[in-house]
């Protein structure tokens, strides 16, 4: 069983062994879970959002336990790109041998031009991953990606500094997600990547406040698993580029699904806080489930609920 | 390189008012110091939940917990033979290298276990350990005798007096005059109470809400003399001299 199954996938070009990729801000900058097994087994990694400057993030607690799921406002801890570059991609690369896709944010678009410069002369950074849906920033973030005209923009200005693929990550906190995902196919985005966090909130009913210090959050885990698929199946009807699903995903089928709705890939985000082993246990039961639904090669079944 | 094991549940007892003592059995080879925490993951809740080991051997670890929500009360309903899915050797732990051989170990509330095995080892090592225990009242009391028959001084600190001084561990500490370094555990404002009151170095073991206990998520960040660092990585020990209090 599960002999001579293909899980390869591509995205623009670029080849990946199997569709899993570690979701940004839940793997750190990868290094960190050679302790628990040799990450090499992973299509790819989306490390952590880097933006121009360091940043210490939200205040403490940043992180609110949810039903399936959890909130949280970590709001873009990284030491700015530079150092990203210098000290973090190097301790990566050590354990890590395959293709990288670099998550950048910002607060201006001169930001996220600055970060995609200096990520497109990264010999292993093979796709550019505009993040224009971070919910835990105030003025950026977030505020790009909810309005089709600013989103095209950001689009346009990282494309015109880079030959790699570049992806650009929406938010779910909008009310048509298909006319943002035309906007910045418009504007020359290679692939599209859905979804980052649903705004939430949890209150504390001992001292009745807010859990979260910043008050509110980006909500994700299994329960934004439905949201995610449905706004994969809605995009892929109304774009030609390709989509990496995110959302909610912890098992094989959940792989299976999201493809079948229209991702090429997807992401992995909250399963590896609560199991760090996540990823290697959903590419190693891939091809039993591909098995029991009669499946051959993953790349046949992209968008086959259609 | 594995740190995820099943443990065995073999006693869940009270100890005092809302505090449990559990004993889990399984893997223990990746457990290397004392102040090391475990995450654990409990049914119906989402992410895991850190403890400090209080103590551990070969097969088994200690752990000692206060309920004060959901997973802590989950926690207290299981029974012996349960088992449970664990993150072990978490976190870097105290460090034994101290200033001269009269170290001051000092335990607020749920903050005492890791002293426990703190204890053990730095008697191991030749030192020569006092142990103060801070409580709210007497019905929160646990473990003094357990300390006493490692061999070292326990003082006592209730706030309302019930049992030892009345006050907190400060007033315990200003009697105590001969102490070369000290270890403490407990709530924030303990921590920043103690390192105001003494001159002499020492090291804190720190608390924040975790999202994954292993330095992937940031969701534990805190500001130091040294830059950002991970309670749940790089801590959740720290130097004196790098923690900033606000
Ligand atoms: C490294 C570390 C070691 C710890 N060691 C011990 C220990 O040995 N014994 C013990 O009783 N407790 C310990 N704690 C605290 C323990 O993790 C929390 O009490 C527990 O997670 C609460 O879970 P809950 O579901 O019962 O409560 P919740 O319903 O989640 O929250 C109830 C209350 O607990 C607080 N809380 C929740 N999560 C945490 C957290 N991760 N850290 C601190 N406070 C939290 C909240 O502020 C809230 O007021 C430790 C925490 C850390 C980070
Ligand atoms: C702790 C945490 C940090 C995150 N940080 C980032 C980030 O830096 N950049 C980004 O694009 N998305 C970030 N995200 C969003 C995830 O990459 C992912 O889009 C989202 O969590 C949905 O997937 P999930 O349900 O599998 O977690 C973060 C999510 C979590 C839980
Ligand atoms: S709890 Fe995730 S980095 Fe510390």
């Amino acid at each position: 069983m599960g002999v001579n199954k293909d899980l390869s996938t591509e995205l623009s070009g670029v080849k990946l062994d199997n569709p899993v990729i570690p979701a940004s801000g839940t793997f750190g900058f990868g290094y960190e879970f050679t302790d628990f097994y040799d990450i090499n087994i992973l299509g790819s990694i989306s490390f952590k959002g880097t933006t121009k400057d360091a940043r210490y993030g939200n205040p403490l607690p940043r992180i609110a336990d949810c039903k399936s799921g959890l909130i949280n406002a970590i709001g873009l801890q990284n030491p700015g790109v530079d150092k990203v570059i210098s000290e973090e991609l190097p301790k990566l690369r050590k354990c890590f041998k395959k293709p990288l896709i670099a998550n950048i944010s910002g607060f201006a678009i001169d930001e996220y031009v600055h970060c995609c410069e200096l990520m497109d002369k990264e010999e292993q950074v093979e796709i550019i991953e505009v993040n224009i849906s971070c919910p835990n920033v105030h003025n950026g973030g977030m505020t790009f990606g909810t309005n089709p005209g600013a989103a095209a923009e950001v689009t346009r200005a990282v494309k015109a500094v880079t030959t790699k693929p570049v992806y650009v990550k929406l938010t779910p906190n909008v009310t048509n997600i298909v006319e943002i995902a035309k906007a910045v196919e418009a504007a020359g985005a290679d692939g599209i990547v859905l979804i980052n966090t649903l705004l939430g909130m949890r209150i504390n009913l001992k001292n009745k406040k807010p859990v979260i210090a910043n008050k509110m959050g980006g909500f994700s885990g299994p329960a934004i698993f439905p949201v995610a698929l449905r706004m994969v199946y809605q995009v892929y009807e109304a774009v030609k580029i390709p989509i990496i699903g995110v959302g909610g995903i912890e098992s094989a089928e959940d792989v299976i699904e999201m493809m079948l709705a229209g991702a090429s890939a997807v992401e992995v985000g909250a399963a590896n806080l609560k199991n760090p082993y996540a990823c290697k246990e959903i590419i190693e039961d891939l091809p039993r489930a591909m098995e029991k639904y009669g499946i051959d090669n993953l790349k046949d079944i992209i968008g086959a609920a259609h | 390189m594995n740190k995820r094991a099943k443990f065995k549940i073999i006693e869940n007892v009270k100890i005092a008012k809302d505090v449990f003592k559990m004993i889990l059995e399984g893997d223990t080879k990746d457990i290397k110091n004392a102040g090391q925490f475990i995450n654990i993951e409990l049914e119906s809740l989402y992410l895991r939940r850190p403890i400090s080991i209080c103590n551990y051997d070969d097969k088994t670890v200690t752990i000692i917990y206060k309920v004060v929500g959901k997973g802590t009360e989950i926690m207290a309903e299981l029974k012996a033979g349960a088992e449970l899915d664990v993150l072990t050797g978490l976190g870097n732990g105290f460090n034994l290298n101290c200033q001269g051989d009269k170290p001051l170990l000092i335990g607020g509330g749920v903050g005492t276990p890791p002293m426990y095995r703190l204890c053990k080892d730095l008697l191991a090592s030749g030192k020569k350990p006092t142990v103060i225990l801070g409580f709210g009242s007497k019905e929160d009391l646990f473990f003094e005798d357990e300390f006493k028959k490692l061999g070292v001084d326990v003082y006592v600190s209730t706030v309302d007096g019930s049992v030892g001084t009345k006050g907190f561990v400060t007033d315990v500490m200003k009697d105590l005059k001969d102490y070369t370094y000290f270890y403490a555990c407990g709530p924030m404002v303990m921590l920043k109470a103690i390192c105001g009151a003494t001159d002499v170095d020492g090291q804190v073991s720190l608390e924040e809400r975790m999202g994954c206990g292993f330095g992937a998520c940031m969701g534990c960040t805190i500001k130091t003399k040294d830059g950002y660092r991970r309670v749940c990585k790089e801590g959740p020990v720290f130097g004196k001299e790098s923690l900033i209090w606000e």
